[in-house]
């Protein structure tokens, strides 16, 4: 950590190149950052005011009493980055080794979801989901799903629309990964007596974790703190921190509660990406 | 229980071969034909390769060399034909499960494992006990030189280096033929001279059949005792480097190992043909073949004699002179045809002009005999 590598270069120039980025870190960062934390500890409302008073039990506060919002958000995005992740790979090995001269159509089929706003595409799935829809019925007549029963409105339908918001950030860098490795290296595996699976085992997927560990990652740090999915498709029994953060802040205008919770919230997801680089090994990702 | 396994790695493309006399080639061809949409890429190709020699597949670029190890390796497969591994078709045997490894041209070490896992990696697959593949690992690295390298990664090496663990990987399995591509051409002209000599003692010293692919003719010639020629899909012709030296039997193996003096003519004797300026010269017996009509005879030039001492000659006059230092290369104008000859510099002030005439001579046994027409017979 630190910034050891600006001893690479001598001079004045790295430093002029990085003044701008430094400048916008500063500004729109670290400013606000430390803004939010002064006012994680303040206390006082909405009518009288706020006031610092190091006020560290609005942390404790709102794990005591949003413990269970917290839990349910890292469980949501815990499962709906498994699904992306399981349904990207082969996608994304498809198109990397057999898509040909169709690879960017079929990259472009990936992110075409993205032209129609966030917003715009969970209220479609609303439709989708809604108790009188094509698969509700579906599943009913299949005596999938009981008779009366929904998705609208469950866990289900969340970590649904959560793992198809977010599935072109953990398909896109897998595709990047797995595309760069030279194919002789599986044969090269074959060569030396690894069936089809061995070799993937063994060679394929190792050298495609890179793009595992940043897909992961790019879908599991804003699932967590996600709450348009839980507020669309779910009810008040899938709330996840977002949405407590989001009325704290914007419906019950009690900045202090939503700006500490803000702070665990990134506190808890820092220390999980932490422990999951620990766990798949900086040595690996870095080939 | 132990020895079976340092001896003979069992696996099912070599199953009985072992017990008996077993056959005497380790790799048959036959009739194998690759094509690629409207591209044939091997045409026909019959070939019997001997167990423990030193093989090389010599061809200009795009000849389909690559092709013919693919298919032995299991890598492609053949649109038509057979390939034999000790005596088994291998044709519904996967590349995993051929007995025979390849050192691929980029030479495709895995970048996520280390060298000594590198090495390992068949060892494992095979599920060899750990200490053996300790043993054998450390050995095969000790092979190539390359001892005590275990715990880097290959981009830690360089070129040469990683060259040596991909020929250590492949020999670490012992398997029954060992397939590599152009090993040596990413590397530098004198990295490259220093691994042909290696590869040849690591090839005399595991006793491997070794089938190398290669575009270089000098090469070729340095390490193998088998040559085959290939062009265009096809095998021009096969034997010892000195055979397809001394007696090209087609003018495209002349051309293509060394330069070559091809001049037609006509016979008019069992051992006599006449040049197309009227010159007769004695070919032996043998090489002729009992053949009739027009025939090109071909003759090296450092096997040209300056003056008439032998008994075929021709005279011209010099067109082209070349100084090379310990030599000089001239090209003379004959009534027959040019003529390249080289004239040792082993006199001062000993130079011919341009212009001047010469007279060249040579003997009866240097001359051979070539197809004109490629691809006949
Ligand atoms: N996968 C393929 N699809 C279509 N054509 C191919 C394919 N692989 C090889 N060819 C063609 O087959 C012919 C033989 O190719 P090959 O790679 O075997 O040549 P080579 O002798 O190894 O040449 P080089 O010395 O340049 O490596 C070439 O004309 C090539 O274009
Ligand atoms: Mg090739």
């Amino acid at each position: 950590m630190g910034f050891g590598f600006l001893h690479r270069h001598r001079g004045s120039t790295a430093y002029l190149l990085l003044a701008p980025g430094m400048l916008f870190l500063v500004v729109f960062f670290l400013v606000p950052l430390g803004f939010l934390a002064y006012q994680s500890l303040e206390s006082g409302s909405i009518d009288f005011g706020y006031a610092f008073t190091w006020a560290w039990d609005n942390y404790s506060s709102a794990i005591t009493g949003y413990g269970t919002q917290f839990k349910r958000s890292f469980a949501y995005a815990g499962i709906a980055t498994a699904i992306a992740l399981l349904v990207s790979y082969p996608v994304a090995y498809w198109i990397a080794f057999r898509g040909g001269r169709w690879k960017n159509l079929l990259l472009l089929c990936i992110v075409a979801p993205f032209f129609v706003t966030y917003l715009i595409r969970t209220l479609a799935w609303q439709t989708i989901l809604s108790d009188d829809g094509l698969i509700v019925r579906t599943l009913t007549d299949m005596h999938i799903l009981s008779p009366g029963g929904r998705l609208l409105a469950t866990g289900t339908a969340v970590v649904a629309g959560i793992t198809y918001n977010f599935l072109p950030f953990m398909a896109l860098p897998l595709y990047v990964s797995l595309e760069q490795i030279d194919q002789t290296l599986i044969e090269a595996a074959e060569d030396l007596y690894a069936s089809k699976w061995t070799a993937f085992f063994r060679v394929t997927f190792p050298l495609s974790l890179p793009g595992v560990v940043a897909g992961t990652l790019l879908t599991f740090i804003p699932a967590a703190g996600d709450f348009i999915n839980a507020q669309l498709l779910g009810s008040t029994t899938n709330h996840m921190i977002g949405n407590v953060i989001n009325s704290k802040y914007n419906e019950l205008i009690d900045y202090p509660a939503a700006a500490a919770m803000s702070f665990i919230l990134m506190a808890i997801i820092l220390a999980l990406v932490l422990i999951y680089a620990r766990a798949v090994g900086s040595e690996k990702l870095t080939g | 229980m132990d020895e079976s396994v340092v001896t003979a790695p069992p696996s099912a493309a070599s199953p009985s071969a072992e017990n008996g006399s077993g056959p005497e080639y380790d790799i048959r061809l036959i009739g194998l034909t690759k094509r690629f949409d409207d591209v044939v890429a091997v045409d026909n190709l019959s070939l019997d390769i001997d167990r423990g020699h030193f093989f090389a597949l010599l061809g200009p670029s795009g000849c389909g060399k690559t092709t013919t190890l693919r298919m032995i390796g299991g890598f492609e497969e053949p649109t038509e034909g057979r390939i034999e591994l000790g005596g088994v078709d291998v044709a519904p045997l996967p590349a995993y499960k051929r007995d025979v490894n390849t050192v691929f041209q980029s030479y495709a070490l895995f970048p996520h494992l280390s060298i000594f896992e590198n090495v390992a990696f068949g060892l494992r697959r095979r599920r060899v006990k750990g200490g053996e593949v300790r043993r054998r690992v450390v050995e095969a690295l000790e092979l190539v030189g390359l001892a005590g390298l275990e715990r880097r990664k290959p981009r830690q090496l360089s070129g040469g280096q990683q060259q040596r663990i991909a020929l250590a990987r492949a020999l670490v399995n012992r398997p029954r033929v060992l397939l590599l591509d152009e090993p040596l051409g990413a590397l530098d002209l004198k990295l490259r001279k220093e691994m042909q000599l290696e590869l040849k003692r690591i090839q005399s010293e595991v006793g491997i059949t070794f089938v190398h692919v290669t575009h270089d003719q000098e090469e070729a010639m340095t390490m193998a005792d088998q040559i085959v020629i290939m062009n265009g899909g096809h095998i021009e012709q096969s034997g010892t480097p000195t055979e397809l030296y001394e007696s090209p039997r087609t003018a495209f193996v002349a051309g293509f190992l060394g330069v070559s003096n091809l001049l037609e003519g006509t016979m008019v004797g069992e051992d006599r043909v006449k040049l197309s300026d009227g010159t007769e010269v004695q070919c032996p017996r043998e090489a002729l073949g009992g053949r009739t009509g027009t025939v090109q005879i071909g003759v090296r030039p450092e096997k040209l004699r300056l003056g008439a001492g032998e008994a075929n000659s021709l005279s011209g006059t010099v067109a082209e002179s070349a100084y090379i230092g310990v030599s000089t290369q001239y090209t003379l104008d004959t009534p027959a045809g040019p003529v390249t000859v080289y004239v040792q510099n082993d006199r001062p002030g000993g130079q011919v002009a341009t212009g001047e005439r010469l007279t060249l001579s040579w003997s009866p046994e240097s001359t051979f005999v070539v197809d004109s027409q490629e691809g006949l017979q």
